[in-house]
Protein backbone atom coordinates (compact mmCIF):
# COMPACT_ATOMS: atom_id res chain seq x y z
CA UNK A 1 0.00 0.00 0.00
CA UNK A 2 2.98 2.49 1.06
CA UNK A 3 4.91 1.37 -2.42
CA UNK A 4 1.51 2.54 -4.39
CA UNK A 5 1.30 5.57 -2.25
CA UNK A 6 4.47 6.50 -2.61
CA UNK A 7 4.07 5.53 -6.58
CA UNK A 8 1.26 8.30 -6.51
CA UNK A 9 3.31 10.73 -4.88
CA UNK A 10 5.74 10.58 -7.62
CA UNK A 11 3.50 10.44 -10.13
CA UNK A 12 2.27 13.82 -9.49
CA UNK A 13 5.56 15.03 -8.74
CA UNK A 14 6.38 14.42 -12.41
CA UNK A 15 3.21 15.92 -13.17
CA UNK A 16 3.24 19.32 -11.25
CA UNK A 17 6.81 19.85 -12.16
CA UNK A 18 6.00 19.26 -16.03
CA UNK A 19 8.81 16.36 -16.23
CA UNK A 20 10.34 16.70 -19.90
CA UNK A 21 10.22 12.72 -20.77
CA UNK A 22 6.59 12.67 -19.54
CA UNK A 23 5.15 16.06 -21.51
CA UNK A 24 7.21 14.86 -24.78
CA UNK A 25 5.51 11.69 -24.57
CA UNK A 26 2.16 13.32 -24.13
CA UNK A 27 2.52 15.99 -27.14
CA UNK A 28 3.43 12.97 -29.49
CA UNK A 29 0.29 10.81 -28.06
CA UNK A 30 -1.77 14.29 -28.99
CA UNK A 31 -0.41 15.21 -32.23
CA UNK A 32 -0.40 11.24 -33.08
CA UNK A 33 -4.24 11.02 -31.99
CA UNK A 34 -5.57 14.31 -33.10
CA UNK A 35 -4.11 14.20 -36.84
CA UNK A 36 -5.56 10.95 -37.10
CA UNK A 37 -8.96 12.29 -35.97
CA UNK A 38 -9.01 14.66 -37.94
CA UNK A 39 -8.18 12.43 -41.34
CA UNK A 40 -10.41 9.62 -40.04
CA UNK A 41 -13.12 12.21 -39.48
CA UNK A 42 -12.40 14.12 -42.92
CA UNK A 43 -13.15 10.73 -44.72
CA UNK A 44 -15.82 9.10 -42.39
CA UNK A 45 -18.16 12.25 -42.06
CA UNK A 46 -18.90 12.31 -45.56
CA UNK A 47 -19.12 8.36 -45.81
CA UNK A 48 -21.33 8.39 -42.52
CA UNK A 49 -23.47 11.44 -44.44
CA UNK A 50 -23.63 9.18 -47.73
CA UNK A 51 -24.62 6.50 -46.02
CA UNK A 52 -27.02 8.11 -43.83
CA UNK A 53 -29.23 9.51 -46.80
CA UNK A 54 -28.40 7.16 -49.99
CA UNK A 55 -30.63 4.20 -50.90
CA UNK A 56 -28.81 1.40 -53.21
CA UNK A 57 -28.66 -2.01 -53.18
CA UNK A 58 -26.76 -3.33 -50.92
CA UNK A 59 -26.85 -0.71 -48.11
CA UNK A 60 -28.09 -2.15 -45.24
CA UNK A 61 -24.76 -5.06 -45.62
CA UNK A 62 -22.33 -1.94 -46.18
CA UNK A 63 -23.54 -0.13 -42.71
CA UNK A 64 -23.75 -4.00 -41.08
CA UNK A 65 -19.90 -4.19 -42.43
CA UNK A 66 -19.47 -0.53 -41.41
CA UNK A 67 -20.62 -1.63 -37.45
CA UNK A 68 -18.63 -4.62 -37.52
CA UNK A 69 -15.58 -2.59 -38.40
CA UNK A 70 -16.28 -0.30 -35.29
CA UNK A 71 -15.45 -3.50 -33.25
CA UNK A 72 -12.13 -3.70 -35.36
CA UNK A 73 -8.75 -5.10 -32.84
CA UNK A 74 -6.05 -2.45 -32.55
CA UNK A 75 -3.66 -5.36 -32.75
CA UNK A 76 -5.36 -6.59 -36.38
CA UNK A 77 -5.26 -3.23 -37.60
CA UNK A 78 -1.75 -2.84 -36.31
CA UNK A 79 -0.76 -5.90 -37.98
CA UNK A 80 -2.23 -4.95 -41.53
CA UNK A 81 -0.63 -1.47 -41.21
CA UNK A 82 3.01 -3.08 -40.48
CA UNK A 83 2.57 -5.65 -43.72
CA UNK A 84 1.78 -2.76 -45.82
CA UNK A 85 4.60 -1.15 -44.36
CA UNK A 86 7.05 -3.12 -43.85
CA UNK A 87 9.96 -3.30 -46.09
CA UNK A 88 8.78 -6.29 -48.00
CA UNK A 89 5.04 -4.98 -48.41
CA UNK A 90 3.76 -2.55 -50.64
CA UNK A 91 4.50 0.65 -48.96
CA UNK A 92 7.78 -0.47 -47.85
CA UNK A 93 9.73 2.03 -49.97
CA UNK A 94 8.27 4.79 -48.09
CA UNK A 95 10.08 4.39 -45.19
CA UNK A 96 7.52 4.91 -42.45
CA UNK A 97 7.55 1.73 -40.49
CA UNK A 98 8.45 2.86 -36.84
CA UNK A 99 7.20 6.63 -37.04
CA UNK A 100 4.92 8.75 -35.92
CA UNK A 101 3.40 8.60 -39.19
CA UNK A 102 2.66 4.72 -39.40
CA UNK A 103 0.75 5.37 -35.50
CA UNK A 104 -1.27 7.97 -37.37
CA UNK A 105 -2.31 5.95 -40.71
CA UNK A 106 -3.17 3.22 -37.85
CA UNK A 107 -5.37 5.33 -35.63
CA UNK A 108 -7.00 6.84 -38.71
CA UNK A 109 -8.21 2.81 -39.90
CA UNK A 110 -8.86 2.12 -36.38
CA UNK A 111 -11.42 4.98 -35.96
CA UNK A 112 -12.67 6.11 -39.20
CA UNK A 113 -15.53 3.03 -38.97
CA UNK A 114 -16.07 4.29 -35.34
CA UNK A 115 -17.01 8.16 -36.93
CA UNK A 116 -18.99 7.00 -39.74
CA UNK A 117 -20.90 4.53 -37.98
CA UNK A 118 -21.62 6.92 -35.64
CA UNK A 119 -22.31 9.57 -37.66
CA UNK A 120 -24.69 7.33 -40.15
CA UNK A 121 -26.98 6.60 -37.34
CA UNK A 122 -26.97 10.32 -36.55
CA UNK A 123 -27.62 11.36 -40.49
CA UNK A 124 -30.09 8.84 -40.73
CA UNK A 125 -32.31 10.14 -37.99
CA UNK A 126 -31.70 13.51 -39.35
CA UNK A 127 -32.97 12.34 -42.89
CA UNK A 128 -36.29 11.04 -41.71
CA UNK A 129 -36.71 14.37 -39.81
CA UNK A 130 -35.95 16.50 -42.24
CA UNK A 131 -36.20 14.40 -45.85
CA UNK A 132 -39.68 16.78 -46.53
CA UNK A 133 -39.25 19.93 -45.44
CA UNK A 134 -35.44 19.92 -47.38
CA UNK A 135 -37.47 18.62 -50.16
CA UNK A 136 -40.31 20.87 -50.39
CA UNK A 137 -37.84 23.62 -50.57
CA UNK A 138 -36.08 22.53 -52.96
CA UNK A 139 -33.13 21.20 -51.61
CA UNK A 140 -31.17 18.18 -53.21
CA UNK A 141 -30.03 15.21 -51.38
CA UNK A 142 -26.24 16.31 -51.99
CA UNK A 143 -26.96 19.89 -50.89
CA UNK A 144 -28.99 18.87 -47.71
CA UNK A 145 -25.63 16.97 -46.68
CA UNK A 146 -23.94 20.02 -45.27
CA UNK A 147 -27.33 21.33 -43.78
CA UNK A 148 -27.75 18.08 -42.48
CA UNK A 149 -24.11 17.92 -41.01
CA UNK A 150 -24.41 21.30 -39.32
CA UNK A 151 -27.50 20.59 -38.15
CA UNK A 152 -26.26 17.64 -36.22
CA UNK A 153 -22.89 19.14 -35.20
CA UNK A 154 -23.78 18.32 -31.41
CA UNK A 155 -23.90 14.68 -32.35
CA UNK A 156 -21.70 14.52 -34.53
CA UNK A 157 -19.04 16.01 -31.85
CA UNK A 158 -20.04 12.64 -30.04
CA UNK A 159 -18.89 10.44 -32.57
CA UNK A 160 -16.02 12.41 -33.38
CA UNK A 161 -15.28 12.20 -29.48
CA UNK A 162 -15.76 8.88 -29.72
CA UNK A 163 -13.19 8.44 -31.93
CA UNK A 164 -11.06 10.06 -30.37
CA UNK A 165 -11.26 8.20 -26.93
CA UNK A 166 -10.76 5.41 -29.13
CA UNK A 167 -7.30 6.92 -30.39
CA UNK A 168 -5.76 7.97 -27.36
CA UNK A 169 -6.58 5.13 -25.35
CA UNK A 170 -5.29 2.17 -27.91
CA UNK A 171 -2.03 0.41 -27.49
CA UNK A 172 -2.13 -2.61 -29.51
CA UNK A 173 -2.01 -0.95 -32.97
CA UNK A 174 0.43 1.97 -32.58
CA UNK A 175 2.75 -0.51 -30.51
CA UNK A 176 3.15 -2.77 -33.43
CA UNK A 177 4.10 -0.16 -35.70
CA UNK A 178 5.72 2.95 -33.82
CA UNK A 179 7.98 0.28 -31.95
CA UNK A 180 7.57 2.45 -28.86
CA UNK A 181 10.89 4.12 -29.62
CA UNK A 182 12.31 6.24 -27.08
CA UNK A 183 11.85 9.86 -28.02
CA UNK A 184 10.74 8.83 -31.50
CA UNK A 185 7.23 6.97 -30.93
CA UNK A 186 6.86 6.36 -27.74
CA UNK A 187 3.09 7.37 -26.75
CA UNK A 188 1.27 7.23 -23.15
CA UNK A 189 -0.03 3.94 -23.66
CA UNK A 190 2.73 2.09 -25.01
CA UNK A 191 4.97 3.92 -22.01
CA UNK A 192 2.41 2.73 -19.69
CA UNK A 193 2.58 -0.94 -20.51
CA UNK A 194 6.52 -0.45 -20.90
CA UNK A 195 7.14 1.44 -17.48
CA UNK A 196 4.53 -1.02 -15.56
CA UNK A 197 6.17 -4.35 -16.89
CA UNK A 198 9.63 -2.64 -15.90
CA UNK A 199 8.55 -1.99 -12.36
CA UNK A 200 8.33 2.08 -13.06
CA UNK A 201 5.38 2.60 -11.74
CA UNK A 202 5.11 6.44 -10.70
CA UNK A 203 6.33 7.17 -14.63
CA UNK A 204 3.02 4.86 -15.75
CA UNK A 205 1.09 6.23 -12.99
CA UNK A 206 1.47 9.57 -13.74
CA UNK A 207 0.61 9.16 -17.41
CA UNK A 208 -2.59 6.96 -16.54
CA UNK A 209 -3.48 9.94 -14.48
CA UNK A 210 -2.70 12.48 -17.37
CA UNK A 211 -4.36 9.87 -19.82
CA UNK A 212 -7.80 10.10 -17.59
CA UNK A 213 -7.91 13.83 -17.10
CA UNK A 214 -7.51 13.77 -20.55
CA UNK A 215 -10.42 11.73 -21.20
CA UNK A 216 -12.41 13.77 -18.89
CA UNK A 217 -11.58 17.59 -19.41
CA UNK A 218 -12.32 16.31 -23.77
CA UNK A 219 -15.96 15.02 -22.92
CA UNK A 220 -16.49 17.86 -19.89
CA UNK A 221 -15.65 20.45 -22.67
CA UNK A 222 -18.17 19.02 -25.10
CA UNK A 223 -20.89 18.85 -22.51
CA UNK A 224 -20.29 22.23 -21.70
CA UNK A 225 -20.37 23.64 -25.36
CA UNK A 226 -23.60 20.64 -25.97
CA UNK A 227 -25.21 22.81 -22.73
CA UNK A 228 -24.52 26.10 -23.98
CA UNK A 229 -25.78 25.69 -26.99
CA UNK A 230 -29.17 24.30 -25.76
CA UNK A 231 -29.29 26.79 -23.92
CA UNK A 232 -29.48 28.87 -26.69
CA UNK A 233 -31.58 26.95 -28.49
CA UNK A 234 -29.47 26.04 -31.15
CA UNK B 1 -52.52 25.47 -70.97
CA UNK B 2 -51.65 25.88 -67.48
CA UNK B 3 -51.33 29.93 -66.42
CA UNK B 4 -49.01 31.73 -64.07
CA UNK B 5 -47.85 29.14 -61.44
CA UNK B 6 -48.61 26.15 -63.14
CA UNK B 7 -52.57 26.85 -62.66
CA UNK B 8 -54.93 25.47 -62.45
CA UNK B 9 -54.02 22.24 -61.65
CA UNK B 10 -56.19 19.13 -62.68
CA UNK B 11 -56.33 15.79 -61.06
CA UNK B 12 -57.50 12.94 -62.80
CA UNK B 13 -57.93 9.44 -61.43
CA UNK B 14 -54.88 10.00 -59.28
CA UNK B 15 -54.36 6.62 -57.05
CA UNK B 16 -50.98 6.73 -54.40
CA UNK B 17 -50.04 4.09 -53.11
CA UNK B 18 -47.01 3.01 -50.44
CA UNK B 19 -45.84 -0.31 -50.39
CA UNK B 20 -49.35 -2.58 -50.13
CA UNK B 21 -51.55 0.27 -48.47
CA UNK B 22 -53.29 2.88 -50.78
CA UNK B 23 -53.12 6.18 -49.56
CA UNK B 24 -55.91 7.91 -52.06
CA UNK B 25 -57.95 5.40 -54.29
CA UNK B 26 -59.47 7.94 -56.94
CA UNK B 27 -58.79 11.87 -56.61
CA UNK B 28 -60.65 13.81 -59.55
CA UNK B 29 -60.50 17.62 -59.18
CA UNK B 30 -59.43 20.46 -60.42
CA UNK B 31 -58.34 23.77 -58.98
CA UNK B 32 -58.14 27.13 -60.28
CA UNK B 33 -55.87 30.03 -60.11
CA UNK B 34 -58.39 32.27 -57.99
CA UNK B 35 -60.54 30.68 -54.93
CA UNK B 36 -58.87 30.21 -51.79
CA UNK B 37 -59.34 26.84 -51.53
CA UNK B 38 -59.66 24.58 -48.39
CA UNK B 39 -59.45 20.68 -48.08
CA UNK B 40 -62.17 19.34 -45.48
CA UNK B 41 -62.63 16.11 -44.26
CA UNK B 42 -61.71 14.41 -41.04
CA UNK B 43 -58.26 12.89 -39.90
CA UNK B 44 -56.79 10.17 -42.40
CA UNK B 45 -59.30 11.36 -45.62
CA UNK B 46 -55.95 12.07 -47.61
CA UNK B 47 -55.78 15.32 -47.08
CA UNK B 48 -52.26 16.09 -46.24
CA UNK B 49 -51.30 12.88 -49.35
CA UNK B 50 -53.21 15.46 -51.66
CA UNK B 51 -51.22 18.50 -50.75
CA UNK B 52 -48.07 16.55 -51.08
CA UNK B 53 -48.86 15.32 -54.55
CA UNK B 54 -49.77 19.04 -55.24
CA UNK B 55 -46.12 20.34 -53.96
CA UNK B 56 -44.64 17.23 -55.96
CA UNK B 57 -43.29 15.50 -53.01
CA UNK B 58 -45.75 12.09 -53.85
CA UNK B 59 -45.85 11.13 -57.57
CA UNK B 60 -49.00 9.32 -58.42
CA UNK B 61 -48.78 5.60 -58.64
CA UNK B 62 -51.94 5.63 -61.17
CA UNK B 63 -54.09 8.44 -63.02
CA UNK B 64 -53.06 11.67 -63.89
CA UNK B 65 -51.55 15.05 -62.28
CA UNK B 66 -50.97 17.86 -64.54
CA UNK B 67 -48.79 19.71 -64.47
CA UNK B 68 -46.43 17.79 -62.99
CA UNK B 69 -44.16 19.49 -60.17
CA UNK B 70 -41.19 18.97 -58.87
CA UNK B 71 -40.79 20.32 -55.14
CA UNK B 72 -40.24 23.52 -55.03
CA UNK B 73 -40.94 24.50 -58.31
CA UNK B 74 -43.38 27.43 -58.25
CA UNK B 75 -45.27 26.38 -54.80
CA UNK B 76 -44.11 26.24 -51.35
CA UNK B 77 -45.86 23.47 -48.80
CA UNK B 78 -46.31 24.39 -44.81
CA UNK B 79 -45.78 20.90 -43.51
CA UNK B 80 -48.46 19.79 -40.36
CA UNK B 81 -45.77 19.88 -38.04
CA UNK B 82 -43.35 21.96 -39.75
CA UNK B 83 -39.59 21.11 -39.41
CA UNK B 84 -37.46 24.06 -38.72
CA UNK B 85 -33.39 24.40 -38.63
CA UNK B 86 -31.96 24.55 -35.33
CA UNK B 87 -30.75 28.19 -36.13
CA UNK B 88 -32.30 31.69 -35.69
CA UNK B 89 -35.64 33.02 -37.07
CA UNK B 90 -33.88 34.90 -39.58
CA UNK B 91 -31.11 32.17 -40.42
CA UNK B 92 -34.23 29.67 -41.28
CA UNK B 93 -36.13 32.23 -43.99
CA UNK B 94 -32.59 32.88 -45.20
CA UNK B 95 -31.48 29.26 -45.50
CA UNK B 96 -34.68 28.95 -47.71
CA UNK B 97 -33.69 32.05 -49.74
CA UNK B 98 -30.46 30.72 -50.33
CA UNK B 99 -31.83 27.08 -51.56
CA UNK B 100 -32.86 29.35 -54.49
CA UNK B 101 -30.10 31.78 -54.95
CA UNK B 102 -31.55 35.04 -53.40
CA UNK B 103 -28.99 36.85 -51.75
CA UNK B 104 -28.23 40.41 -50.73
CA UNK B 105 -30.42 43.42 -50.77
CA UNK B 106 -33.40 41.08 -52.17
CA UNK B 107 -33.07 38.44 -49.99
CA UNK B 108 -32.81 41.37 -46.40
CA UNK B 109 -36.04 43.10 -47.88
CA UNK B 110 -38.17 39.52 -48.43
CA UNK B 111 -37.17 38.41 -44.95
CA UNK B 112 -38.19 41.40 -43.52
CA UNK B 113 -41.41 41.80 -45.29
CA UNK B 114 -42.39 38.18 -44.37
CA UNK B 115 -41.38 38.95 -40.78
CA UNK B 116 -43.80 41.71 -40.67
CA UNK B 117 -46.51 40.08 -42.46
CA UNK B 118 -46.68 36.78 -39.96
CA UNK B 119 -45.87 39.62 -36.87
CA UNK B 120 -42.40 37.83 -36.17
CA UNK B 121 -40.18 41.09 -36.92
CA UNK B 122 -37.87 41.58 -33.55
CA UNK B 123 -37.80 37.97 -33.40
CA UNK B 124 -34.85 37.54 -35.54
CA UNK B 125 -32.34 36.35 -33.23
CA UNK B 126 -34.46 33.81 -31.40
CA UNK B 127 -33.85 30.66 -31.76
CA UNK B 128 -36.22 28.90 -33.79
CA UNK B 129 -36.87 25.66 -32.15
CA UNK B 130 -37.34 27.98 -28.63
CA UNK B 131 -40.31 29.87 -30.22
CA UNK B 132 -43.78 29.04 -29.30
CA UNK B 133 -45.73 26.79 -31.16
CA UNK B 134 -47.96 29.75 -33.03
CA UNK B 135 -45.00 31.38 -33.92
CA UNK B 136 -42.97 28.29 -35.19
CA UNK B 137 -46.10 27.99 -37.48
CA UNK B 138 -46.16 31.48 -38.19
CA UNK B 139 -42.75 31.28 -39.53
CA UNK B 140 -42.90 28.07 -41.40
CA UNK B 141 -45.71 30.31 -43.34
CA UNK B 142 -42.75 33.25 -43.35
CA UNK B 143 -40.17 30.76 -44.75
CA UNK B 144 -42.69 29.51 -47.43
CA UNK B 145 -43.62 33.12 -48.04
CA UNK B 146 -40.21 34.22 -48.99
CA UNK B 147 -40.20 32.40 -52.08
CA UNK B 148 -43.00 33.67 -53.40
CA UNK B 149 -44.53 31.09 -54.73
CA UNK B 150 -47.56 31.02 -56.62
CA UNK B 151 -48.87 27.95 -55.02
CA UNK B 152 -48.77 27.95 -51.31
CA UNK B 153 -50.06 24.56 -49.52
CA UNK B 154 -50.93 24.41 -45.70
CA UNK B 155 -51.46 21.10 -44.02
CA UNK B 156 -53.23 22.05 -40.58
CA UNK B 157 -51.35 24.85 -39.68
CA UNK B 158 -53.34 26.03 -37.08
CA UNK B 159 -54.12 22.33 -35.84
CA UNK B 160 -52.44 22.51 -32.43
CA UNK B 161 -52.87 26.42 -31.26
CA UNK B 162 -54.74 28.51 -29.88
CA UNK B 163 -57.29 30.93 -30.54
CA UNK B 164 -54.99 33.96 -30.35
CA UNK B 165 -52.38 32.28 -32.00
CA UNK B 166 -55.04 30.85 -35.01
CA UNK B 167 -56.22 34.48 -35.28
CA UNK B 168 -52.81 35.87 -36.53
CA UNK B 169 -52.44 32.44 -38.26
CA UNK B 170 -55.33 33.13 -40.56
CA UNK B 171 -54.35 36.89 -40.88
CA UNK B 172 -51.32 35.77 -42.33
CA UNK B 173 -53.06 33.33 -44.61
CA UNK B 174 -55.70 36.31 -45.11
CA UNK B 175 -52.26 38.38 -46.39
CA UNK B 176 -51.42 35.54 -48.22
CA UNK B 177 -53.92 35.03 -50.67
CA UNK B 178 -54.72 38.77 -50.75
CA UNK B 179 -51.43 39.11 -52.58
CA UNK B 180 -53.15 36.96 -55.24
CA UNK B 181 -51.22 33.58 -54.30
CA UNK B 182 -52.90 30.21 -55.02
CA UNK B 183 -53.66 29.28 -51.33
CA UNK B 184 -54.92 25.92 -50.42
CA UNK B 185 -54.89 25.05 -46.87
CA UNK B 186 -56.01 21.59 -45.00
CA UNK B 187 -58.13 21.19 -42.32
CA UNK B 188 -60.80 19.30 -40.39
CA UNK B 189 -61.51 21.85 -38.30
CA UNK B 190 -65.15 23.44 -39.33
CA UNK B 191 -65.13 27.13 -37.85
CA UNK B 192 -61.56 27.66 -40.05
CA UNK B 193 -63.03 27.10 -43.02
CA UNK B 194 -66.33 28.68 -42.66
CA UNK B 195 -63.57 31.65 -41.96
CA UNK B 196 -61.30 31.15 -44.70
CA UNK B 197 -62.56 29.33 -47.43
CA UNK B 198 -63.43 30.46 -50.95
CA UNK B 199 -64.03 27.15 -51.98
CA UNK B 200 -64.45 23.79 -50.39
CA UNK B 201 -63.25 20.28 -51.38
CA UNK B 202 -64.50 18.02 -49.03
CA UNK B 203 -62.46 14.89 -48.63
CA UNK B 204 -63.66 11.74 -46.98
CA UNK B 205 -61.28 7.97 -47.56
CA UNK B 206 -59.25 9.03 -50.37
CA UNK B 207 -61.94 10.41 -52.54
CA UNK B 208 -63.00 13.64 -53.19
CA UNK B 209 -66.97 13.38 -52.81
CA UNK B 210 -67.64 17.40 -53.35
CA UNK B 211 -66.29 20.41 -54.67
CA UNK B 212 -68.36 23.22 -54.06
CA UNK B 213 -68.39 27.44 -53.14
CA UNK B 214 -67.82 27.69 -49.25
CA UNK B 215 -71.69 29.23 -48.91
CA UNK B 216 -73.20 26.57 -51.27
CA UNK B 217 -71.25 23.37 -49.42
CA UNK B 218 -72.15 24.74 -45.76
CA UNK B 219 -75.62 25.20 -46.97
CA UNK B 220 -76.46 22.36 -49.02
CA UNK B 221 -73.72 19.62 -48.32
CA UNK B 222 -74.86 17.26 -51.09
CA UNK B 223 -73.03 13.87 -50.21
CA UNK B 224 -74.54 11.75 -47.34
CA UNK B 225 -70.88 11.22 -45.59
CA UNK B 226 -69.86 15.53 -45.98
CA UNK B 227 -73.57 15.80 -44.18
CA UNK B 228 -72.27 13.59 -41.60
CA UNK B 229 -69.25 15.67 -40.75
CA UNK B 230 -71.07 18.81 -40.68
CA UNK B 231 -73.79 17.03 -38.28
CA UNK B 232 -70.59 16.51 -36.05
CA UNK B 233 -71.35 12.78 -36.37
CA UNK B 234 -68.04 10.38 -35.51
CA UNK B 235 -67.31 8.06 -38.11
CA UNK B 236 -68.24 4.17 -37.57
Amino acid sequence: MSELGGAFAAAFQLIATADADLMEIVGLSLRVSLVALVLASALALPLGAWLGIARFRGRRAVVVLLNALMGLPPVVVGLVVYLVLSRSGPLGTLGLLFTPTAMIIAQTLLILPIVAALSRQVMEDLWSEYEDELRALGASRLRSVPTLLFEGRFSLATAILAGFGRAIAEVGAVLIVGGNIAHVTRVMTTAIALETSRGELHLALGLGILLVALAVAVNATAQLVQNAAERAGA
Amino acid sequence: MPERGGLPIRLEGVRVERGRRTLVHDLTLRLEAGPLSVLLGPNGAGKSVLLRLLAGLLQPSAGTLEPARRPGEGSAIVLQRPVLLRRSVLANVEYALRLRGIDGPERDQRVRRVLEATGLLGFEQRPARRLSVGEQQRLAIARAWALEPDLVLLDEPAAPLDPPSTRALEEAVRRLHEEGRKVVLATHDLGQARRLADEILFIHEGRVLEQAGSGEFFEGPKSAEARAFLAGQLPE
